[in-house]
């Protein structure tokens, strides 16, 4: 019924809506099944990293979606946490033909230990401020990381990074935003703002740490080192902007990239993954 | 458009509901009443600042409010699935739609502002439990085929009811409800096409959509309101061209795509009753119970409490960010106008 | 908005409105060559947030390729009441209208 409404005089108005043109992981999986991108497994590895910590993001952000502040809020968290899960289908579609997998074998038909996400993405939402705090590090640590990546040798990891760049400037914009108001605002949201970069402060370290892998990578990924001094510079602005001091802050020990997680992964996984191991090979 | 528009010309009162009942009409009103009935006489369209009769004004508020409030709790049975969606592509598009009843709530609230309530008040009612919104968001979404029979039963349902409403007397109410509907054509697609996978999968997967179409039948069918013989406002909101068909019509012609649909899903709608009627024109349907739509609505279905406990919850605990944005805003603005003042003397 | 003594106080008391963020007009540009239209209000707490809602709220679709916000209180909009007088002069000057002259009717290129 709806497809042949007469919705009135607006067409000319601001409610034209279309789809737009992008990247989408449909068009990955359509390349993939072709040959036509078919990734080495160092390249499908370190894919799966980027595409794990978007997709275990955007699983801790979906819950925000009827929870938060206030209703634009729950709009806004819900197109980062969208912008995530597309960047994860990406990466995940994209890893997946490394070995003739799905986005969604991946997603739910691994194992804890093989999941690569770092410990940051796995943290609790806590309160709006804890997760204000882990979208800046996320964001800061994102921006660069993409935009480096769309220089790639490998031109399918650039052209999703291309794609995901834009987008998480936005991430960016959106949570230095919120650290000022929420450190300059109300007594109370300071100190709630320093709480939250306390609890994830400490695991900004595992974004930058190096490894066989991304040595053996060279000109197809990123160097995680590099982004460090990147890193510190921009958040160091905002932090000095809004008054705040994260130089005490231990840093934690890591090692998602190689399948030790922290105790909050296991309950994110068993729930995403519920549905669609009580089913099989169903399709949906 | 704006709140503060209504205090030019004639001011409206803050909140309509507490309106007092004029009994004579002055001259002004008068001439304000005249030119409404030749708006309505005229198929067009009454615009915020424009007079209208007080019950015209509290009867756009109740039915918009309302309506923003089922969009706003409406997020709730389908956000409880978006972490369990069994597909990365389901959980996309399941976050897309819920996200967009925030926004489609947002849309509405915007067109109830402009009728001289607030936001803050219509939330503070909800919360309270003051406010009414569509009972059929009572009920638990308990398996994920019910996400297919939401957005294929409850979204078709409301999408019947919206779509005359594009043409509502009130402006903004039509305006909002033109992007509603443009965003919502997805949202019932997507929930036919759940359904549809479902009903092609496992024998497992199958009985899990029949079980959801049955449980979500006569809810869906009860959104469109009591029958016209019991729908006290119905009548006046057709003469005021809020509403242009009965809620009788809409259910039967809904009833009618139901029952044409069912057949591609291979499923069967849980009434024996659905035909169509040569003679009236009309798709005939078994009894509802409208003891139990009353009973939901009076606050006593499975879901009332925890759906109206989680929205209080997110209010009071964003109380705090709220308010931080606000001060910050306000110091902003303070320091901007201490500038002002530095460079004006300098 | 708020109560200008929470402000000036370290520990700002929550007071009835403190939190209450104001109404904003949304116009957005739909494409380049078209004018910013009006799509609707949202409430943000200072222009810039303002702004970025106006994106998230009303631009999800590629509705657009600009955005204005503008304090609904600073809209000022003409008296529905006069509207019959306000708008009365141009009606009946037919004759500013290139439909008014007839004889030309026909005559190339004018």
């Amino acid at each position: 019924m709806n497809q042949q409404t007469n919705f009135g005089d607006s067409s000319a108005s601001a409610t034209r809506i279309t789809p737009g043109f992008a990247l989408r992981p449909e068009d990955i999986a359509l390349a993939a099944e072709q040959g036509t991108a078919k990734p080495g497994e160092d390249v499908g590895e370190y894919a799966l990293r980027l595409g794990d910590d978007a997709l275990i993001l955007a699983q801790r952000l979906g819950h925000w979606i009827s929870r938060a502040p206030e209703l634009e809020e729950d709009v806004a968290l819900g197109n980062i946490a969208l912008d995530q899960l597309g960047h994860a289908r990406s990466f995940l579609t994209y890893a997946g033909a490394a070995w003739g997998k799905t986005e969604d074998e991946l997603a739910y038909f691994r194992r804890e230990s093989e999941f690569r996400s770092a410990h940051l993405f796995e943290q609790p939402n806590g309160d709006f401020a804890a997760t204000i705090a882990r979208q800046f590090i996320v964001a800061n640590y994102q921006f660069p990381l993409y935009r480096e990546l769309t220089k790639s040798s490998d031109p399918m990891l650039a052209a999703i990074a291309a794609k995901a760049v834009k987008e998480v400037d936005y991430h960016l914009d959106h949570s230095t935003q919120w650290v000022l108001r929420l450190a300059g605002g109300t007594a109370e949201s300071r100190r709630r703002m320093e709480a939250g970069l306390k609890l994830m402060w400490p695991f900004a370290g595992e974004l930058f740490e190096d490894d066989e892998l991304t040595a053996r990578l060279g000109g197809a990924g990123v160097a995680p080192s590099s982004l460090k001094d990147e890193f510190d510079r921009s958040t160091g602005a905002v932090l000095a902007e809004a008054e705040l001091d994260v130089a005490g802050h231990p840093m934690a020990t890591g090692g998602g990239r190689h399948g030790h997680h922290s105790e909050y992964l296991g309950p994110v996984l068993a729930e995403m993954q519920v549905l669609a191991r009580e089913f099989p090979g169903a399709g949906w | 458009m704006a709140r503060n528009m209504q205090q030019g010309g004639r001011s409206a009162p803050r909140n309509a509901a507490e309106a007092p009942v004029v009994e004579a009409l002055s001259a002004e009103d008068a001439a304000g009443l005249e030119n409404f009935d030749r708006i309505i006489a005229k198929d067009s369209r009454v615009e915020p600042r424009d007079w209208m009769p007080e019950a015209y004004r509290r009867s756009l508020v109740r039915q918009i409010s309302q309506h923003a409030h089922s969009e706003i709790i409406g997020m709730q049975p389908e956000a409880n699935w978006i972490t369990r969606a069994p597909s990365l592509k389901r959980k996309s598009i399941l976050m897309a739609k819920v996200q967009d009843e925030a926004g489609h709530g947002l849309y509405l609230y915007s067109a109830a502002e402009t009728l001289g309530t607030t936001r803050d008040d219509m939330m503070d009612a909800l919360v309270a439990g003051k406010a009414r919104y569509s009972s059929i968001f009572n009920y638990p979404t308990v398996t994920w085929a019910d996400m297919g029979a939401i957005g294929w039963m409850v979204d078709g349902a409301a999408i019947c009811n919206q779509v005359p409403l594009c043409r509502a007397s009130y402006g903004p109410y039509g305006r909002a409800m033109v992007r509603v509907c443009k965003e919502e054509s997805f949202h019932q697609r997507q929930g036919f096409e759940i359904l549809l996978e479902l009903a092609n999968g496992t024998p497992e997967q199958r009985a899990m959509a029949q079980d959801a179409v049955n449980r979500w039948y006569a809810p869906s069918l009860m959104m469109f309101g009591p029958p016209d013989d019991d729908s006290p406002n119905s009548k006046q909101s057709m003469a005021w061209n809020i509403k242009r068909f009965s809620n009788d019509e809409l259910r039967s012609r809904f009833v009618g795509m139901l029952a044409e649909q069912v057949k591609v899903l291979g499923l069967e709608l849980p009434d024996d009753q659905v035909r169509f009627d040569a003679d009236t024109k009309k798709w005939e349907y078994g009894p509802l119970d409208w003891e139990e739509f009353k009973e939901v609505l009076a606050g006593r279905g499975p879901c009332n409490a925890q759906r109206l406990e989680r929205r209080r919850s997110a209010h009071e605990d964003g109380a705090w960010v709220r308010e931080a944005a606000a001060a910050y805003a306000e110091k902003q603005a303070a320091q901007h106008t201490a500038a002002n003042a530095q460079k004006a003397a300098a | 908005m708020g109560d200008k003594e929470a402000m000036e106080s370290p520990t700002p008391e929550p007071t009835e409105g403190a939190h209450r963020w104001p109404l904003w007009e949304v116009f957005v540009r739909s494409s380049r060559g078209l004018s910013h239209v009006h799509a609707g209000s949202l409430h943000a707490p200072d222009a810039s947030m303002a702004l970025r809602n106006a994106r998230d709220l009303y631009t999800r679709r590629n509705e657009g390729v600009s955005i204005w916000v503008v304090p609904s209180d600073a809209i000022a909009a003409s008296d529905p009441d006069s509207k019959g007088s306000f708008f009365e002069s141009p009606q009946g000057k037919d004759y500013r209208h290139a439909t008014y002259y007839t004889k030309s009717e026909g005559v190339k290129h004018l």
